[in-house]
Order: C-alpha cells, then sequence, then structure tokens
C-alpha cells in the first residue's frame, strides 16, 4: 500500500500566514560520506516530512562531469542509498537527491536510478521515482548563445559555439521550481541531476509558504549536514521551517548547534559570506539574527530573499584537457637532492627536444617536485629542505599514444640521467614496474555562466518510474 | 614580530565553486580580530597568494572575529596546472604573514 503524500497544500509561493511548520531532515552533507545511525533514526522518529541530501558538487574537480561518473564507489552509494530508502519508507514521506552520482549529469543519474532499481527488487519495495534530468544538450545551448540567453559569471571567460560544441556534459542547476515539480508528482523519491546544493533543502519550505529567506538560510545551513554544528561527524541535521525563519537542531547524541557554528557556515565554500545567488533570485543574511533556543539548537530570523527580474540557472560545463601519463622516481643521493632543481631543468629540456622530434603532436611535459613546492609552486616561500624528493612527471599530450610516448621517451632519464657529464650513469628508485601510469582522458570546467530561461521547466526533462518488485 | 598564525585560531581555505578561492582566518577574541586585520592587509595578502591586492574580496566579520578573503582560482580548479584541487592549501601561505 502506498499513500499520496499530501506535501504542498498552498498554491502559490508567496509567504502565508498559513505557513504550516515543515521539518526536512538531512541525513549528511553527501550520499557516501557516511553519517551517525543514531542521529539518523532519531531524526526519523522526530517525524520528519522529508528527507534531502546532496550526492555531489563540483569539489572533487572536473573528471566526474566531464566523464559522468561517480567518485564514490558503487557499493558505499548502494549501501547509504539502501539505508535512506528505508529510512524514508519508515517516515513515509519522500526522500529527494539533488545532483545524483557527483556531477548531476544525465549519464550519473541513469546510474543511481539502476542503483534504486537493484534495491527495489532486493528489498520488495513498491516505491514511485521521479527523475529530473539538468543535462543540456550542446546544440540547444548553442542556440540559447546565439539567442543573447547565456551570460558570464565573474571571473569572466569567453563562451564560443565551438566550446559549447566539443563539452561532454553540460548541466544546468536546477532550483526550487524543479524540485517542487517533481514533489508534485508524489513520487516517493526524486532522483535529481545537477541542483543547487540548497534547493532540495528548500523546495518544500518554499512551497508550503513558509518565509522564503529563512527557507533558502535555512537550507544553507542545512546542506551540509552537521558540519553547521559542534560535531560534523555526526552527519545528520533537522531544519525545521515556519512563516518568520528557521530552527536547526543537530540529531547526533553530541553534536551542538551555536549561534556561532550557525552563523560562522555562511563563510563556508562561498566567496560572499552574506549572499548566495539562487535561480530565481538570492539570499541576503546581513540582517540576520541567530538565539541561542537551548544549549544545542538555533533560531534564526530576519534573512531576506530578493526577487530577480530574470530566471537565470547556472551553467557547468567539462570539456576535454588532452591525455595525460604520469612516472614518478624517487631521488635519494644527497648530491642529486641538493642540486634537484637543476637536474630536472635539464631533463625537461632535453626530453622536450627528442620528443618533439620524434613525435608529431602536441604535448607538454612537466616534473613537479614532491616534498619540495609540488603543492603550491613558486608561491612556497617556506620550503625546507628534506633527505629525499619525489620526481613526478606529467606528460599531457593530444592522444593517448603520444602521453604514453613520451611517457616512455622520459623513462631513461628519470632512470639514469647524471647531473654532468663526466660521472659514473647514476640510478634512481622507481617504486613501479612499469613506472608509466596512464590516468586517461583529463577535463576542465569550462563554463561560469548562466542560462536564462523563459520558464524553470525549460531545459529539464521529468519522467516518473513506477517501481514494483 | 606577530605572526598572523599567532593571533588566529584556524586559517582555513577551500574552492567557492571551480573558479573561486576562499580564505576564512577565525579569532578567539575580538582584540585578536583586530591584530589579524592589521596584520592581513590587503596588499600583503595579495603579494603572498600571486595576485593584485584589487582582485581580492575582503569581508571584516567583526560578529564572528573572523577576517575573510576572496578571489579568483590561481589555476582554474582541475585544470593541467592546478596543484591542489581542493585549495585548502593555500591557507599555509598566510600562517607566517607578519606585519613587516
Amino acid at each position: 500500500m502506498r499513500c499520496q503524500h499530501r506535501l504542498i497544500d498552498v498554491d502559490s509561493q508567496a509567504e502565508s500566514k498559513n505557513a504550516m511548520l515543515t521539518k526536512i531532515l538531512i541525513p549528511s552533507g553527501a550520499l557516501g560520506l557516511g553519517y551517525d545511525r543514531d542521529a539518523l533514526a532519531r531524526g526519523v522518529r522526530e517525524k520528519p516530512d522529508l528527507l534531502a541530501i546532496d550526492g555531489g558538487s563540483t569539489d572533487s574537480g572536473p573528471h566526474y562531469l566531464g566523464t559522468g561518473t561517480s567518485k564514490y564507489s558503487r557499493s558505499s552509494i548502494k549501501s547509504e542509498w539502501r539505508e535512506l530508502m528505508e529510512a524514508r519508507a519508515e517516515a513515509d514521506v519522500p526522500l529527494v537527491i539533488g545532483t545524483a552520482g557527483t556531477s548531476g549529469a544525465n549519464d550519473a543519474v541513469d546510474w543511481l536510478v539502476d542503483i534504486t532499481k537493484e534495491i527495489e527488487s532486493e528489498t520488495g519495495q513498491n516505491v514511485q521515482v521521479a527523475v529530473l534530468k539538468s543535462g543540456q544538450a550542446n546544440d540547444q545551448m548553442i542556440d540559447a548563445l546565439r539567442a543573447g540567453k547565456i551570460s558570464p559569471l565573474e571571473p569572466v571567460m569567453e563562451v564560443t559555439e565551438e566550446l559549447l560544441e566539443n563539452c561532454t556534459n553540460i548541466v544546468a542547476l536546477a532550483g526550487a521550481e524543479q524540485i517542487q515539480a517533481a514533489l508534485e508528482t508524489g513520487a516517493d523519491i526524486v532522483i535529481a541531476g545537477r541542483t543547487t546544493d540548497t534547493a532540495t533543502i528548500a523546495a518544500l519550505p518554499l512551497a508550503r509558504g513558509c518565509h522564503q529567506g529563512g527557507a533558502w538560510h535555512g537550507a544553507k545551513i542545512g546542506e551540509c549536514g552537521a558540519l553547521a554544528t559542534t560535531n560534523p561527524n555526526s552527519g545528520t541535521i533537522m531544519i525545521t521551517f515556519d512563516k518568520e525563519g528557521f530552527t536547526v537542531e543537530p540529531m547526533g547524541r553530541t553534536a551542538k548547534a551555536t549561534p556561532y557554528t550557525v552563523s560562522a557556515h555562511m563563510l563556508y565554500e562561498n566567496s560572499i559570506p552574506y549572499q548566495l545567488y539562487e535561480p530565481g533570485g538570492h539570499l541576503d543574511v546581513v540582517k540576520a539574527k541567530y538565539t541561542a533556543v537551548d544549549d544545542r539548537s538555533v533560531r534564526v530570523e530576519g534573512s531576506e530573499w530578493i526577487k530577480s527580474d530574470t530566471y537565470n540557472v547556472k551553467l557547468e560545463g567539462a570539456r576535454s584537457g588532452g591525455y595525460q601519463t604520469v612516472s614518478l622516481a624517487l631521488v635519494r643521493d644527497s648530491r642529486y637532492v641538493e642540486n634537484i632543481r637543476e637536474w630536472v631543468a635539464d631533463i625537461e629540456a632535453k626530453c622536450t627536444r627528442k620528443a618533439a622530434e620524434r613525435v608529431n603532436a602536441a604535448f607538454t611535459l612537466e616534473l613537479r617536485l614532491i616534498g619540495l613546492d609540488a603543492t603550491l609552486g613558486d608561491l612556497d616561500k617556506g620550503i625546507t629542505s628534506s633527505s629525499e624528493v619525489g620526481v613526478m612527471g606529467i606528460v599531457t599530450a593530444s592522444s593517448e599514444a603520444t602521453s604514453k610516448e613520451i611517457a616512455k621517451i622520459l623513462n631513461p632519464y628519470l632512470l639514469h640521467h647524471p647531473l654532468t657529464e663526466d660521472e659514473e650513469m647514476p640510478t634512481f628508485a622507481f617504486p613501479f614496474s612499469p613506472t608509466e601510469m596512464y590516468r586517461g582522458e583529463i577535463y576542465e570546467f569550462c563554463l561560469n555562466h548562466v542560462l536564462e530561461l523563459d520558464n524553470p521547466m525549460d531545459g529539464f526533462e521529468l519522467t516518473l518510474l513506477e517501481l514494483q518488485a | 614580530m606577530t605572526a598572523l598564525a599567532d593571533v588566529a585560531k584556524k586559517i582555513r581555505s577551500k574552492n567557492a565553486g571551480p573558479f573561486w578561492l576562499t580564505i576564512d582566518i577565525f579569532c578567539d577574541s575580538n582584540t585578536k580580530f583586530q591584530q589579524a586585520c592589521q596584520i592581513a592587509d590587503n596588499a600583503r595578502v595579495a603579494k603572498l597568494l600571486g595576485t593584485t591586492p584589487d582582485a581580492l574580496s575582503r569581508y571584516e566579520i567583526a560578529d564572528l572575529n573572523v577576517l575573510k578573503f576572496s578571489l579568483p582560482r590561481p589555476q582554474i580548479q582541475g585544470t593541467r596546472s592546478d596543484r591542489d584541487m581542493h585549495g585548502a592549501s593555500f591557507a599555509n601561505l598566510l600562517t607566517g604573514l607578519t606585519l613587516e
């Protein structure tokens, strides 16, 4: 037996006097990160109206959007997703995941839908799943560019038709409107592609007429799970929204939310600490007041939502940056360690020259010094010497074959290159055979733009699946 | 000479999306926060981060005793020349900052 959830009782998003108290349970900052199971169980007992979790972000780099694959292992995701599906069934409320499969690209959404089907067939749950896709077709983005609907954000990067053509994946970040459309289908589970971190949490309170500034602000505080508390590892947090603001309460036994931990969270991974841009407007927290309810919960009021004139969604895109092979050699000989920069500069020059003679294709060769300045490069002025140095050779080329070929040309240099011509041939340490490690195609983020939409559902695709054991 | 690390209880850097880096300097008293604001002057911070003062956004958040800087990432996250995917190491550049 399944019941149709009565989620949205007000037909407009305007703040309403009849706003319904809305409790959103956030199990953790992202699916795959883990959480305290007692805290989740406690959250379910508190009768939330919805469970919301994030499935990814750009933070792990462009590979995941470039390929549409997951950062976390399939078994980790399956195990946590199964527990959340069980928690959802017990609470009998919807479960929403945004940015499914790390990047929220269409292939990543399909991957999580497949896992969901597998769990459903193993556990015998009958569920309706709304699938929201955020992937954007390259040719449609070219049309949007021609129509003047794509504008740059700071720092400005140029966008051309050729660049849009070459993206392997382009996604638009869904906001509250698209998640609300998915919830209105009455689905038990919403699997959404790329979504803003906050929209999965803010959608329901907004639809029920809760305070708009409060809905977005509370969503930002909750989006990393218990990170806005004294015990981030406990994961689970409850945000309760109403017509004037919101209340934060961690579900972990020892975790505490204080006015400090909550207000400081606006700084996290946010370049402007008082504002947050979302589709359709922005949040301003300058006038927010944070008050301790008791020693573990915080009340927030006074945040403002400022509606924009146009409805803009942010775009993300990734394109190929070539093919890469890396090698690692370890230098322990103290004379070589002392003269390591001279040694690698000589290898870079000689190997680059030799490779250019033999290979007729574009490439770059870089030797990075692990143990000296591999992390910060030229910016690092505090370098101290150590007894050994790792030399990482990085070859990036226009094809897989070229990157492997040049890495093999580099091999004898890393193994035997002498500091001066009149000395015995040295030998350095290779930790592996072969020493070359092919990294595959590399990707780069290439869009920092917004797309103007006439209707929030333009460019998003919503389908409803009925899964039966 | 008092260094930034002596008056800050934590200096944290992190990506704010693939194109921005943000640095939060947390102090545990208003006195230390005022000292941090003095030590971390825009010109000196910009120099350590290899950028220009006008590329830095500076936020002095007295309520939290936090000084925050945001700047376009020195290299876009994950490009061939980027060395730190999450941007967390840049904070180390500021620890030794002093008035002179």
